[in-house]
């Protein structure tokens, strides 16, 4: 997020408001509009489609090319708005510096790379031999 | 100030002896939680993706665990969690335009994201058996 939501001084001072609160706010309420229709869409079609967690079941969703997008969109806006969201709980309740900055590296790394191998997992049904 | 009295109505934070539960305060508890709990959810459904991609033999026993009893559980749980968050999720976006934050509005509405997050699963439930 850009610094232009900062305050004057925060910009000076490099501190408070510069930092990255507001865009944030901001990235958590767009991320849950978008996910009000992504995430929605997603529980509502998986249950009525997808007749019982079977492989076949599977498959036969995510290479529909509409869910395969929808699910793309899914994991980048969800795991986005999550990161967020479990930033801030961390930043809440866990005041040991060194646990602190472990879980928020953490909180980083983990939906990345969950993200890319999700992502790639729905490019491989679609794709793959 | 001489003669000033304390109003009837004035707000009073939460004090030892004069604290009484609030329902608002359980919607946003509830909130939190069930954003964890649907954290834990992507997890697991980017976790179904990548045993998918994996072929029929991985995909065995994740498919096992979720036809099970823990499994249908979870998924159920997670069908609660995800209409609660979203109808308090609609609550808090409406509260950030400065609206619906009466004490009695806010009430209200936390009631309704609860018996929300109460029917929409049994909804889903009903008609994913019955629905054909
Ligand atoms: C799979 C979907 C979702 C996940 C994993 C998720 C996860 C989270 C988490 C972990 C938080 C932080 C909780 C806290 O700080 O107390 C959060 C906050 C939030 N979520 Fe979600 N969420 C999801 C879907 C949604 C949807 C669909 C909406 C909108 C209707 C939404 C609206 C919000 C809002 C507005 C906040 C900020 C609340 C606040 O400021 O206290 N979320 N979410
Ligand atoms: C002077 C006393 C208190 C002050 C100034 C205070 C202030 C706050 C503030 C600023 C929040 C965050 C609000 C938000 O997320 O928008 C909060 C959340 C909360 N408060 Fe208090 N509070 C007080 C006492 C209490 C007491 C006595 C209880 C219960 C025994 C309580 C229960 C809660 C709960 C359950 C939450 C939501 C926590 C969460 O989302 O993780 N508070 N309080």
């Amino acid at each position: 997020m850009s610094k232009d939501k900062s305050t004057p001084l925060g910009r000076v001072r490099n501190h408070g408001a510069a930092a990255e609160g507001t865009g944030h706010f901001v990235g958590q309420r767009v991320s849950a509009i978008a996910l009000l229709f992504v995430a929605t869409w997603f529980v509502l079609s998986a249950a009525l489609s997808m007749d019982g967690p079977t492989y076949l079941a599977a498959i036969d969703f995510i290479s529909q090319p509409f869910n395969a997008v929808g699910l793309i969109l899914l994991i980048m806006v969800a795991l986005y708005h999550m990161r967020l969201g479990m930033g801030e709980v961390v930043n809440d309740y866990v005041h040991k510096p060194f646990a602190k900055m472990a879980l928020l590296l953490l909180n980083t790394l983990v939906p990345l790379v969950i993200a890319a191998g999700a992502i790639f997992a729905v490019l491989l049904v679609n794709f793959g031999v | 100030m001489a003669g000033a009295t304390r109003p009837g109505d004035r707000p009073i934070s939460p004090f030892v002896s004069i604290w009484r539960w609030h329902v608002t305060m359980a919607s946003s508890i509830l909130h939190r939680v069930t954003g964890v709990g649907l954290y834990g959810g992507m997890l697991l459904l980017c976790g179904w993706l990548m045993v998918i991609a994996a072929g029929p033999e991985a995909y065995e026993p994740f498919g096992a665990f979720l036809a099970g009893p823990i499994g249908q559980v979870g998924l159920y749980l997670l069908v609660a969690c995800f209409a609660y968050h979203l109808a308090n999720g609609i609550r808090h976006l409406v509260f950030d335009t400065g609206h619906g934050m009466k004490p009695s509005d806010a009430e209200t509405t936390a009631w309704f994201a609860i018996l929300f997050a109460i029917a929409a699963p049994i909804g889903l439930w009903a008609l994913v058996t019955f629905g054909g």
